[in-house]
């Protein structure tokens, strides 16, 4: 696939357009979220293909979107955001899902400060590490049976809550309460539960981590207050997912669709964006299996919290209430979901997926908690390991882009160039020079993950902020990282 | 002909495999697969396992033989450093691979492979040679 060499039509300071005649086949136009400065790295970048692409999806609304983290992935962009007309023949693809079903990030509060954390900081860490199983393959000390492995699918976070490995007011504070109705067992192959089975409670490798950091500045006292988060303050970050559970599964049903592409009389322009209409007995099959995902990493990243609270408790000798480590939120940045719009007047439902994209509801919104419901959704933006990550709150503005935002800070260096720039270099020394201590169980994740090969994540932040289609409620620095 | 390279890829990871003919090309593929996923500089084989596969175009049963052995790396523990393609026809795939368990080669492992992507695959012949370009989802 080749640098999109079509044109970009500027809409504004902060969007840009892609023509729906620029490739034959386009049903709807494409749109990307950027500010001039970002727009250098991905005119170069092969995503804005990937945005054209998307725009051939059966069913698809208004237009293909993608939010400034953008970058080449396979199907879909990663920043991609795509929404179909379920009653109008719209599709769902698995590759507008992703592998990695349900990869998402959780934001947990402390009473602690920096002063209480920064100088035990590398014993902190030590523990965290030692306890929260992380890296290729890695296994979990959660071992369930068959039966209970099945109670996960359907049950989601409240598995781990029944358990006792957390709250009800954990459950009021993630993204569907983390248990998606309607997930069905009986989609998911045998594969997939043998790779899911000793997975549950691992974090995974990769950009997928545990990160101990402080507020460090903040943009909305009032957003911040509701959301319990002040200047100086301790939080814990972290990102995880569905583990090899979700990824077998997306395998399965991005194959199985390959060959059904026919059946539908469907042409896309690459296989990894096959699909299936939502109201077939193909599509209902992927979304019945992708909830068992969805709801498998939120127990996931529910009984990493836990861990995380309990490797805290022994190491402050104070209890989680009295630590005050209460769930900020848990989103999803991987998933389709189904959400109702109003389309050229009419109400309609949407399969909305967002792939590298962030939900983000405005305030009043039917499905927040009671206690953000005046401020809108948290939304937690990841940046790299060495400069900062935001919280942010949902906007009504965000309806042009289905409640949707960015995800984190996005790729510039691929990780072969990451790696390459890193030779002679201790990446570990470097964050440690800056007051961040890092430890990694893989071999390379370090230099792969170096803070230079995302882009920054403050002007991805700035561009949805501009934009208006989520507001910066803080901004937090990391103290400490586990990578996987 | 180099059996296989690494091409920049700014998420994940992406490789160019050559062959000079089918199943050198598939035997290629899974070694620059594992080459990712753990170091095999200097490994032994310990064991073999043969595979059928079908499929069908080309480009499908290239996916399903990477995701098979991927499949048998994270679900039994084996590492696969060789691989001997016996035949890839139209449809069928028949192989028989050699490994080791991870066990006390942990240390070798590098990167997490979640998946082998379809995203613009395609096998092209030029001058006698095989080649294509593979994503995988990390």
């Amino acid at each position: 696939m080749n640098i999109w060499e079509g044109p970009f039509e500027k809409i504004d300071d902060y969007r840009w357009r892609i023509p729906k005649s620029s490739m034959p086949g386009m049903k709807v136009p494409g749109v990307i979220y950027a500010d001039e400065t970002l727009m250098k790295d991905i005119r170069r970048d092969k995503a804005p293909q990937q945005v054209a692409n998307a725009a051939h999806l059966p069913g698809i609304v208004k237009y293909s979107l993608a939010m400034p983290d953008i970058h080449w992935g396979y199907g879909l962009p990663i920043g991609g955001v795509v929404a179909t007309d379920i009653e109008a023949g719209g599709v769902v693809t698995p590759g507008g899902v992703g592998y990695d079903i349900n990869c998402g990030v959780r934001l947990m509060r402390t009473d602690l400060t920096a002063d209480d954390v920064r100088p035990r900081i590398k014993d902190l860490l030590t523990a965290l590490f030692n306890n929260i199983p992380a890296g290729v393959g890695s296994e979990g000390k959660i071992r369930v049976t068959a039966a209970e492995e099945k109670k996960i699918l359907i049950n989601g976070s409240q598995w781990a809550i029944a358990r006792g490995y957390g709250t009800q007011e954990d459950l009021k504070h993630t993204e569907e309460k983390g248990r998606m109705d309607g997930a069905d067992p009986d989609m998911v192959s045998e594969r997939a539960y043998e790779r899911g089975k000793r997975q549950s409670g691992t974090l995974g490798s990769g950009n997928h981590f545990l990160e101990v950091q402080v507020v460090e500045e903040i943009y909305d006292e009032r957003a911040a207050s509701v959301f319990g988060m002040e200047k100086g303050q301790v939080v814990v970050m972290l990102h995880s997912g569905s583990r090899g559970f979700g990824y077998q599964i997306c395998d399965d049903y991005a194959i199985g669709m390959v060959k059904g592409l026919s059946k539908f009389n469907i042409a896309v322009p690459d296989r990894q964006l096959s699909c299936a209409p939502v109201k077939s007995p193909e599509g209902r099959a992927y979304i019945g299996a992708m909830k068992c995902a969805a709801n498998y990493a939120w127990n996931n990243r529910q009984c990493l919290m836990h861990l995380a609270r309990e490797v805290f408790e022994k190491f402050f000798k104070r209890s989680v209430a009295d630590l005050g480590m209460s769930l900020v939120y848990d989103i999803a940045h991987n998933i389709a979901k189904f959400e109702k719009y109003t389309i050229d007047g009419k109400e309609k439902m949407l399969c909305v997926h967002r792939k590298g994209a962030t939900r983000a509801f405005g305030p009043g919104h039917p499905d927040l908690p009671s206690r953000y419901k005046e401020i809108g959704q948290p939304v937690i933006i990841p940046g790299d390991m060495g400069r900062a990550s935001y919280l942010l709150a949902g906007t009504d503005k965000a309806e042009e882009t289905f409640y949707s935002t960015c995800h984190g800070a996005g790729r510039v260096l691929s990780r072969t160039a990451a790696v390459n720039a890193c030779r002679g270099r201790s990446v570990a020394k470097e964050l440690l020079n800056k007051g961040i201590v890092v430890m990694a169980a893989g071999r390379g994740t370090l230099a792969e993950e170096v803070p230079e090969a995302y882009k920054d994540v403050g002007q991805v932040v700035n561009v949805v902020h501009q934009a208006g289609i989520s507001k910066k409620v803080c901004r937090m620095r990391p103290l400490g990282v586990v990578k996987g | 002909m180099e059996r296989y390279k690494l091409i920049p890829h700014t998420a994940d990871i992406a490789i160019r495999a050559n062959g000079r003919d089918l199943k050198e090309l598939f035997a290629n593929a899974a070694f620059g697969m594992f080459d990712i996923i753990a170091d095999l500089d200097g490994i032994t084989t310990s064991l073999s396992m043969d595979i059928t596969l079908t499929g069908t175009p080309a480009e499908l049963l290239l996916v399903r033989w990477l995701d098979e052995l991927l499949y048998n790396f994270y679900t039994k523990g084996i590492i696969f450093s060789r691989f001997e393609v016996l035949t890839v026809d139209q449809d069928r795939l028949t192989a028989r691979v050699y490994g080791r368990h991870v066990g006390e080669n942990r240390n070798r492992l590098k990167t997490e492979i979640k998946a082998v992507t379809f995203h613009d695959l395609t096998i092209r012949e030029e001058n006698g040679v095989f080649g294509v370009e593979i994503i995988f989802d990390i």
